[in-house]
């Protein structure tokens, strides 16, 4: 039995393709991708040698600090705005709905598969100001209020990203919170009830308890998500106005592809990986301590 | 789901209506009811209102835009504007981009992943945790990292030019996650069936074969599905390796859309986020059981 289910060539025709895969096209370029942060040019022009100028590079230049605070801010807003209405509409699924909510979701989660590209040359036309008034700026002047250029401050450019991330992922956190809320058993519920536990209590004192492991592994989820955000951001302001909007990646890739550095891309992207790393690790810890606390 | 509902709720309804202690009157229960459907009405609002000004922005002309409000409807149904998007715009060419990078890469994720699933969690040698470990910091690692040395490794092999670097990246990029949630669902398939066709005398390969992947199908549908959006809709790797208008998947090809037109046209514009936008949405429904369970299954067991 065991020389069968631990055959070593089987394992290697079943494991081999995956493994070789994965190693050669990821393991190796992001050690690879580590040595270029000691170089300086790109795959064209040819490498030279720059010691560590790339990371004092990195601890001075003022853009890598404009481009990780907003990558930060973006995340930390996303992020909350992303589980408070999914757990929001989860818990309005459960408890409002019931059993009908099926096709509100369905309705909901439709913005999550549609392509971010096309959401956000959406969003941009529905926010335009020139060379006509988009719909929201045509709402705004409908109730007797001026047109705002969405786009032209950084302030509120971040704004419309947030709503349209938001729009476009709520459907998703909702219906993985569902499925956290739908295992609390019922009879857990009922007896709450019996003892007097009702709307805002209820929610407080039992349901968010028992759905706190789906609750944190949605907000690892999703702080992952945010901080690599790229596409949302490139098709709907492209970092702009100036780089107010841009994050670590988009900037990365400026670096690496507009100004063809190669070295100095790499080191923000191993700033970047750092990051996510780090705030993985650090929630994934408290989340279990937590655990054992209770 | 739905065809039990109606059988569980008869009952209840009908003992709450004999509760005798009742003193609420139906209408003011429909009044407090009230606030629940107008907080539907308006979620409906603004997830779905965005989508029908799309699809009616798509059948405008550019006359139509410049000099209407923007809520005004269409003055005719047609669909001049997604032959122009089609043809002039060249979506065509860009749709069968996605589909030869998608496809594919879809295939090899699939068949590398499950086997590799299976061999993590069925199959019992050492290291195994070890190795799923590192496929999940895979799950963690952003795009960026793999970027720069991949674009030197495609360059200097010639493949830049061509389709391949996409499908090679999507398929090493698509199997940390696959590994993961196959992983997780071969745990949920007890052992027992193995070890009975272990000591029928089947070989591990043909358990694979013939009881495990048919045991898992469902499961392979799900990340199947999983894995298409993520590649039909990426940008990064597709902005990377294939910016040239031959080979721009349709990501790339809307992004630079108004490139094409020189100023911007309105009309080709929303017919081809039309077009991308209920292309998806189409695969969506039709495969909609399927995933939703799928989703929450997978990553709630995780």
């Amino acid at each position: 039995m065991q020389s069968v289910l631990g055959d070593k060539k089987a394992l290697i025709i079943l494991l081999g393709p995956a493994l070789l895969v994965y190693t050669l096209v990821m393991l190796v370029p992001i050690i690879w991708s580590m040595g270029y942060t000691f170089f300086s040019g790109n795959a064209i022009s040819g490498f030279t040698f720059a010691g560590t100028d790339n990371f004092t590079r990195l601890f001075t230049d003022p853009e890598v600090r404009t481009a990780l605070s907003f990558t930060v801010r973006y995340a930390i807003v996303i992020t909350i705005g992303q589980i408070l209405m999914g757990y929001a509409l989860a818990l309005m699924y459960v408890f409002i709905l019931k059993k009908s909510s099926n096709i509100i979701r369905t309705l909901v989660f439709f913005p999550v598969v549609l392509p971010t590209v096309a959401v956000a040359l959406l969003f941009q036309k529905m926010f335009e100001i020139a060379p006509q008034n988009g719909l929201v700026n045509s709402l705004l002047n409908g109730v007797g209020v001026e047109s705002v250029d969405w786009f032209g401050s950084s302030s509120s450019s971040f704004w419309v990203i947030v709503l349209m991330d938001i729009w476009r992922s709520m459907g998703f956190y909702a219906v993985l919170l569902y499925a956290g809320l739908v295992d609390i058993p019922e009879d857990m519920l009922e007896s709450a009830r019996l003892d007097g536990a009702t709307g805002w209590r209820l929610i407080k004192n039992i349901v968010l308890p028992l759905s706190m492991p789906v609750l944190l592994s949605s907000i690892i989820f999703s702080i992952n998500g945010t901080l690599k955000v790229f596409d949302s951001i490139v098709a709907l302001t492209n970092g702009g106005p100036g780089s107010s909007t841009t994050p670590l990646t988009l900037y990365m890739f400026r670096t690496s592809f507009a100004f063809g550095d190669y070295g100095y891309g790499s080191s923000i992207a191993l700033l970047l990986t750092l990051l996510c790393l780090i705030v993985t690790i650090f929630i994934f810890r408290s989340s279990r301590r937590d655990l054992t606390k209770d | 789901m739905s065809t039990q509902a109606p059988d569980q709720k008869v009952p209840l309804e009908a003992m709450q209506r004999q509760e005798p202690r009742r003193t609420r009157s139906r209408a003011a229960k429909r009044w407090a009811k009230l606030p629940v459907h107008l907080l539907i009405a308006l979620l409906l609002v603004v997830v779905l209102y965005p989508l029908l000004w799309l699809v009616l922005g798509s059948f405008k002309t550019q006359q139509e835009f410049l000099n209407d409000p923007v809520w005004s409807l269409p003055g005719s149904f047609n669909f001049d504007n997604y032959v122009e998007a089609w043809t002039t715009g060249n979506l065509a060419v860009f749709v069968a981009n996605s589909l030869m990078a998608t496809l594919p890469s879809l295939a090899l994720i699939i068949v590398f992943g499950v086997a590799a699933g299976f061999a993590l969690e069925v199959m019992v040698w050492k290291g195994r945790n070890g190795v799923l470990l590192i496929f999940l910091t895979g799950i963690m690692v952003p795009g960026q990292m793999i970027l720069l040395p991949l674009f030197s490794a495609y360059f200097n092999t010639g493949l830049t030019g061509t389709l391949w670097p996409l499908i090679i990246t999507y398929t090493a990029t698509g199997l940390p996650l696959t590994v993961f949630m196959m992983a997780t669902y071969f745990r949920a398939v007890p052992r027992e069936v193995f070890e009975a066709s272990t000591l029928d005398g089947a070989s591990i390969i043909r358990s694979f074969i013939s009881i495990g992947f048919p045991m898992v199908r469902n499961a392979v549908f799900t990340v199947a599905l999983v894995q298409f959006f993520f590649i039909w809709n990426d940008l990064l790797i597709a902005l990377t390796f294939a910016n040239n208008s031959d080979l721009s998947t349709i990501q790339v090809g809307l992004l630079n859309f108004t490139g094409q037109f020189g100023t911007v046209q309105y009309g080709p514009l929303f017919a081809a986020i039309c077009l991308n936008v209920f292309g998806t949405l189409a695969i969506y429904l039709f495969l909609n059981q399927r995933i939703m369970k799928g989703l929450a299954a997978g990553s709630v067991k995780g």
